[in-house]
């Protein structure tokens, strides 16, 4: 089983890195670009087969390491594979 | 004052702060590597600055959960004094003994520069060799600097005194322009409520003596060893 991991930056979070990206986008020349947030995916293969232990697992890791929630959301989807 | 600093894979002011330590207090530092399961017995236990684990996922991120770490946290919360300074200030955050969280610096340039700080407290170990309202000159040398809470924690920290350091001009003014990373409310440095536990992101290990340039950091050193002797 796979665990695909979003982490995002919550609401009103400043987020220079999506600003920046935001305004290259703009010398690219992309216009009606409104707001650009950046964020990080991490896919994490499991061992585990039972989904409601895997799912228990992501939760805590999402909560101990992969993401700070001062700041950060995450959001997270188990696949095959 | 019998001092550990503790080095990470990555950190790299370890040896500039030990120095500086033991120049000022003239006792040997123990260096503790992060895979130890302790930290020997100590009066103060220091996070140097660096780039831990190459700042992979977040600044600070991977030391927090080192194997050192959960004695680190065990013995902070038992009342040993912690430091940390610039990556020792993003692992307390992100190891929780701290609030709030460094995030990348607004400009997204990493700054290295001397900056004027006020000292704000001087009721704690670290500062009480210092003037209330006192502005030194420190340098910074981060990315990832801007310090973040939520309203809430920052109205307690306000509220608590436990900014230790803010950024400002020469004459002592906390304008923006004189705020070198985005830092909310000029935070430079925060201390826990029992104020035994401060991080700060200026490096005060690098102008302790004339010949770096500068002595406005040597009062932190002088300062610890004055409360930490006995």
């Amino acid at each position: 089983m796979k665990a695909l991991v979003k982490i995002t930056l919550k609401n009103g979070v400043l987020d220079p890195q999506g600003k920046a990206i935001q305004n290259a986008l703009a010398a690219l020349g992309f216009t009606g670009v409104e707001e650009v947030r950046q964020g990080k995916y991490i896919e994490i293969r499991l061992a585990e087969a039972n989904e409601a232990k895997a799912r228990a697992a992501v939760e805590k890791m999402c909560q101990e390491l992969l993401a700070n929630t001062v700041i950060e959301n995450y959001a997270y989807e188990l696949v095959p594979g | 004052m019998k001092a550990a600093v503790i080095v990470f894979p990555g950190s790299n002011c370890d040896r500039d702060v030990k120095v500086a330590i033991e120049a000022v207090t003239g006792t040997p530092v123990v260096m503790v590597w992060h895979g130890q399961a302790s930290v020997p017995k100590c009066d103060l236990i220091v996070l140097p600055g660096g780039f831990s684990y190459g700042d992979y996922l977040r600044c600070g991120a991977m030391a927090a959960h080192s194997a050192v770490m959960r004695d680190v946290v065990a013995k902070a919360k038992a009342g040993t004094p912690v430091l940390g300074i610039c990556n020792g200030f993003q692992i307390l955050c992100e190891a929780g003994l701290l609030p709030g969280v460094l995030q990348r610096n607004a400009s997204l340039r990493f700054v290295c520069r001397d900056v004027w700080l006020k000292v704000e407290r001087t009721d704690t170990i670290y500062t009480s060799r210092y003037a209330k309202g006192e502005v030194i000159r420190i340098p910074v040398a981060h990315g990832d600097g801007n310090y973040f809470a939520d309203a809430a924690t920052l109205d307690r920290l306000e509220a608590e005194g436990r900014v230790v350091l803010r950024y400002v001009d020469e004459t002592g003014r906390a304008l923006p322009e004189a705020n070198p990373n985005g830092s909310q409310h000029n935070i430079a440095g925060i201390c826990d409520p029992t104020r035994r536990i401060l991080g700060l992101m200026p490096h005060p290990e690098r102008l302790y003596e004339p010949l770096l340039g500068g002595i406005d950091g040597r009062r932190f050193f002088e300062s610890m060893a004055a409360t930490l002797a006995a």
